[in-house]
C-alpha cells in the first residue's frame, strides 16, 4: 500500500515562534486542478500588531550588533535556502511555476541573500561622511536604522519577491514585518523555517499571510511603525498608505517599477531608503596660536 | 606615604599549565610549492627546515623556491586571470566566501600550527590572528561584485598578477589581508610567505584546494630573500604588494623603478604612545603593555615609544612594572601565556644587541623577575626609562618586547617628538578630553591612531603608514584601491 504523505500545517512566524493567527481565519489555497493545497491564516489586525510589538522589542538589539555579524547571520540564511532549495522549487511548482523559473526564482533568491549579506558592513562606509566644517569641529554623518519597517511585499513572486523586500532592510539593522503574497505564500512560511535555523533573533523578520486588501490600512497607521514599503500596484491602497503614514510621519517608499528578476533589483539604495543620517559634531582643542581641523 | 602595599600575585599559588593540544593537527614532513592547483617539486630539489621557536625542534620542511619556480607560478597566475577577472563578481565572491567559511572550519588547527612555528601565544593566534584571517576573507568576499559603488563614475579594472611578499610577525593574517582583496578586485596571486614561518600559508594552500578555487589563480610559494627578489624583477608581474621591513621596501621600490609595476609597502614603525595626565591610567598601563608586548613586540605598528606627561610619570611607572610582574612568558602552547617565543634565533640576537645599545647609551633598564625556559627563544620584557630622542632604541626599530620610555611637559613637545622619526604608521593616545585626541590625530603623522585603545585591527578599517613606513592602504574600501585599475 502507499505510504500516506504528511502535510504540513502552513502558520505565520511572529517573534520566533510559528503561530496560527489569532483571527482564527484562513483561506483555501488550490492547485490548478481546484484541489485544496493548504489552508492559509488570513491573518489579522491583530496578528499585524503582536508582530509589530515582536518587531520593535527586536530592533535594538539587531541593529546594535556588530555590522560583520549581520553579514555572517544573512550568508548563513543564504547557505540554509541553498540546502533547502529542493523544497522550495517544489513548493513553486505546486504554485504554478515551471520547472526552469522555479529554479531560477530559488538561485537568484539565494545570490540575493549573498549580495545583501556583503553590504552589511559595507554600506556605512558609502554612505557616512566627514564633514569639513569651517569651525574647529570634528564633523561627521553616519547611517542608523530607521527602527520597525512595515512591508507588503511582491504578489507575483512566492519567494523571490520576499527576499527582495526583507534582505536590504535587515542588512541596515532594522526589523520588519511582511505580508506575504496573498496567491503564492506557500514560500513564505517556508522561508520563515530558514530564518529561524540561521541564527537570526526572533522578532526581527515576521512574516504575516493574508490579504493586502484588508491589511494595508493597518500596516500604514500603526503609530509605532517607523517606514512603510509597498511592492504592489493598487493605487487605492497606495493613496490609503500615504495619508495614513502622515499620522506619524512614516517614510513610505513604493517599490513597484522594479523588476525584480534582474539585477536591478539589488542596490545599497535599498539599504539606505530605510536609514536615517545622524550627524556629530565634537570639538578639536586648539592650542595656542596652533589651529587643528579636518 | 611610607611603603605601599603590593599585591604579589604569585605567592599563594601558581596556575598550572594549560597547553593546547596539537595532537588534532596534521602537519606533513615536507611541503612542495602550491603552483596552479597542485602542490609540485621545486626545480631546486632543495628544501630547507622550519622550527619551532619555544622547543628549536624541527617541523617540517618546505621547498626552496628559485627563479624556475616563480616563473612558473607567476605563467600559472598569467593563464588563470583571463577567466578569473571575467567571471561575474558574484560568482569569485562566492569562491571567497568559500575559504572564509573553511578557515572558520579549521579555525583551531591554523590557530595551533601558527603558534608552533612562530612562537606566538596560543591565546593570540587562537583569538585573533585566525579569526581575523577569515573575517578579511568574508569581508573582501563581499566586495567582489560592488566594485563600481566603491569607486563611483569609475570602471575599475583588476591589475593582473600580483607579486606578494608577507613577513614572519602575522603568517597567515598577512596572507588573509594580501590574497582577499585581490582575489575580490579580479587579480590572481603568488604569494611567498617568510621563510621562518611558511607552514599557515602552505595549510591556506592546502585549504584553497579544497574550496575549488581555479587552478592557478592563488600559488603560493616558499623560500627567502631570493625567491622574493625573483618575485620582484619578474617582468610579468603586475603589482607588488610587500609587508616587511623599511629596508626591503626601499630595496622593492628601487627595483621597480624603470617598469609599470604598481606598488604598496606596508613597512617598518616605531610608534608613539602617549598618555596625557587626564587619561584613564589603569587603562593606559593595559594600553602599554598590548602596545609592546602584543606578538612579543613584533609588530610593525607597536607601540615601542612611551611617551608620559611628567606630572603622571612617577605613577604610570610604577604601575608599569607591577604588571609587567603578572606577565607569563614561556611555552606558546599554554593558554595563559602571555608572551610566547622569539620567532627566530636571529630575531633574539638582534634584540639583545638592542638591550646591550640601550645600556651603553645609558638608559635605565628593567625587566620583571619570572624566569625563561631553558631551551627555546625567549625574551624578558624590557622598558628603558632616562632614554632621549637621540638613543638608538628610540629611534630604530627593535621589533622585540622592548619599550623606551620619555616624558613630556606640553602637547606641542609631545607632538614634536612623536613626529620626528621617519616612520608613520601608527601612534596611541591616552586622555579623557575628547577635544584633545582630535587635535592630536589630526597632528600625527601616522596612518593609523588608536585612542584610548592599541592594537586594534578590523576587515574594514583601513591600516598602512605615512612617511618611511610605506604607503597603500590595507583593508576597508581604500585596501581595494590597491588592487585596482581606477
Amino acid at each position: 500500500m502507499a505510504r500516506i504523505e504528511i502535510q504540513k500545517t502552513y502558520k505565520i512566524y511572529i517573534g520566533g515562534q510559528f503561530p496560527r493567527t489569532e483571527s482564527g481565519r484562513y483561506y483555501p489555497l488550490k492547485n490548478k486542478k481546484g484541489d485544496v493545497i493548504a489552508n492559509i491564516c488570513l491573518c489579522s489586525r491583530k496578528d499585524f500588531r503582536n508582530a509589530e510589538v515582536a518587531a520593535r522589542a527586536a530592533q535594538s538589539g539587531w541593529g546594535s550588533r556588530a555590522a560583520f555579524n549581520r553579514a555572517q547571520i544573512l550568508y548563513r540564511i543564504a547557505e540554509m535556502l541553498e540546502g533547502r532549495k529542493e523544497q522550495f522549487i517544489s513548493e513553486l511548482l505546486l504554485q504554478g511555476s515551471t520547472l526552469a523559473a522555479a529554479k531560477k526564482e530559488v538561485e537568484i533568491s539565494i545570490d540575493r541573500m549573498v549580495y545583501y549579506s556583503g553590504w552589511c558592513d559595507k554600506f556605512q562606509a558609502i554612505y557616512s561622511s566627514v564633514n569639513p566644517v569651517a569651525s574647529s569641529h570634528f564633523n561627521f554623518s553616519v547611517p542608523e536604522p530607521t527602527g520597525v519597517v512595515a512591508i507588503i511585499a511582491d504578489e507575483t513572486t512566492s519567494l523571490l519577491g520576499l527576499v527582495t523586500a526583507i534582505a536590504p532592510v535587515i542588512a541596515g539593522g532594522n526589523t520588519c514585518i511582511v505580508l506575504a503574497s496573498e496567491t503564492k505564500p506557500l514560500c513564505a512560511v517556508t522561508f520563515a523555517e530558514v530564518l529561524n535555523s540561521s541564527d537570526l533573533p526572533g522578532g526581527v523578520v515576521n512574516i504575516l499571510t493574508g490579504t493586502a486588501a484588508e491589511l494595508h490600512e493597518h500596516f500604514s497607521n500603526h503609530m509605532d511603525v517607523n517606514t512603510v514599503i509597498y511592492y504592489r500596484n493598487n493605487k487605492a491602497e497606495i493613496k490609503t498608505i500615504k495619508e495614513n503614514a502622515s499620522l506619524n510621519v512614516k517614510r513610505v517608499f513604493v517599490y513597484n517599477k522594479i523588476n525584480i528578476a534582474t539585477e536591478k533589483a539589488e542596490s545599497p539604495y535599498f539599504i539606505f531608503d530605510t536609514q536615517e543620517i545622524k550627524t556629530t559634531w565634537h570639538p578639536i582643542e586648539n592650542i595656542g596660536a596652533s589651529k587643528a581641523g579636518y | 606615604m611610607s611603603k605601599e602595599k603590593k599585591l604579589k600575585f604569585n605567592a599563594a599559588w601558581e596556575l598550572d599549565p594549560a597547553p593546547e593540544d596539537s595532537k588534532h593537527v596534521s602537519i606533513k614532513k615536507q611541503y612542495d610549492l602550491f603552483i596552479n592547483g597542485e602542490f609540485v617539486k621545486p626545480n631546486s630539489k632543495k628544501y630547507f627546515a622550519t622550527y619551532n621557536p619555544a622547543t628549536d625542534e624541527k617541523i617540517s620542511e618546505v621547498a626552496d623556491a628559485d627563479e624556475k619556480d616563480v616563473d612558473k607560478a607567476v605563467k600559472a597566475a598569467r593563464a588563470a586571470f583571463g577567466k578569473w577577472s571575467k567571471l561575474s563578481g558574484k560568482e569569485r565572491g562566492k569562491y571567497i566566501y568559500r575559504i572564509a567559511r573553511l578557515m572558520q572550519e579549521r579555525a583551531r588547527e591554523f590557530a595551533v600550527i601558527e603558534t608552533m612555528d612562530g612562537g606566538k601565544p596560543i591565546r593570540e593566534s587562537r583569538d585573533i590572528d585566525v579569526p581575523l584571517a577569515a573575517n578579511h576573507f568574508f569581508y573582501y568576499a563581499g566586495w567582489a561584485d560592488k566594485l563600481e559603488y566603491a569607486f563611483p563614475n569609475r570602471n575599475p579594472k583588476p591589475l593582473g598578477v600580483a607579486g606578494q611578499i608577507i613577513p614572519w610577525n602575522f603568517p597567515l593574517l598577512m596572507a588573509a589581508w594580501k590574497i582577499a582583496p585581490a582575489l575580490a578586485a579580479g587579480n590572481t596571486v603568488v604569494l611567498k610567505p617568510a621563510e621562518t614561518t611558511p607552514l599557515t600559508a602552505l595549510k591556506l594552500a592546502e585549504l584553497i584546494r579544497d574550496s575549488g578555487l581555479p587552478k592557478g589563480v592563488v600559488n603560493i610559494i616558499t623560500g627567502a630573500g631570493k625567491t622574493g627578489a625573483a618575485i620582484v624583477n619578474h617582468p610579468d608581474i603586475n603589482k607588488i604588494a610587500f609587508t616587511g621591513s623599511t629596508n626591503v621596501g626601499k630595496w622593492i621600490q628601487k627595483s621597480i623603478a624603470g617598469t609599470d609595476k604598481k606598488c604598496t609597502l606596508e613597512l617598518g614603525g616605531k610608534a608613539a604612545n602617549i598618555i596625557f595626565e587626564d587619561a584613564p591610567l589603569d587603562q593606559a598601563v593595559e594600553g602599554i603593555i598590548n602596545g609592546i608586548f602584543f606578538n612579543q613586540g613584533h609588530v610593525c605598528c607597536a607601540g615601542s615609544r612611551l611617551f608620559v606627561q611628567e606630572s603622571v610619570a612617577d605613577i604610570v611607572i610604577r604601575k608599569l612594572k607591577d604588571r609587567m610582574e603578572t606577565l607569563k612568558v614561556g611555552d606558546p602552547m599554554d593558554k595563559n601565556t602571555d608572551i610566547g617565543a622569539i620567532n627566530s634565533k636571529q630575531q633574539l640576537l638582534k634584540i639583545q644587541e638592542y638591550i646591550e645599545i640601550g645600556k651603553n647609551e645609558g638608559g635605565e633598564i628593567y625587566q620583571p623577575s619570572c624566569s625563561l625556559p631553558k631551551k627555546g627563544n625567549f625574551c624578558k620584557p624590557t622598558i628603558f626609562l632616562n632614554v632621549s630622542q637621540s638613543h638608538r632604541i628610540v629611534q630604530e626599530e627593535i621589533f622585540g618586547p622592548v619599550l623606551a620610555i620619555q616624558t613630556f611637559r606640553t602637547i606641542e613637545e609631545v607632538i614634536e617628538k612623536a613626529n620626528n622619526i621617519p616612520y608613520g604608521l601608527s601612534a596611541g593616545v591616552w586622555t579623557d578630553k575628547g577635544s584633545k585626541i582630535f587635535n592630536l590625530t589630526s597632528k600625527l603623522k601616522a596612518g593609523v591612531v588608536w585612542a584610548n585603545t592599541y592594537n586594534k585591527f578590523d576587515p574594514t578599517s583601513p591600516f598602512g603608514g605615512y612617511k618611511e613606513s610605506g604607503f597603500g592602504r590595507e583593508g576597508g574600501l581604500h585596501g581595494l584601491g590597491a588592487y585596482l585599475t581606477i
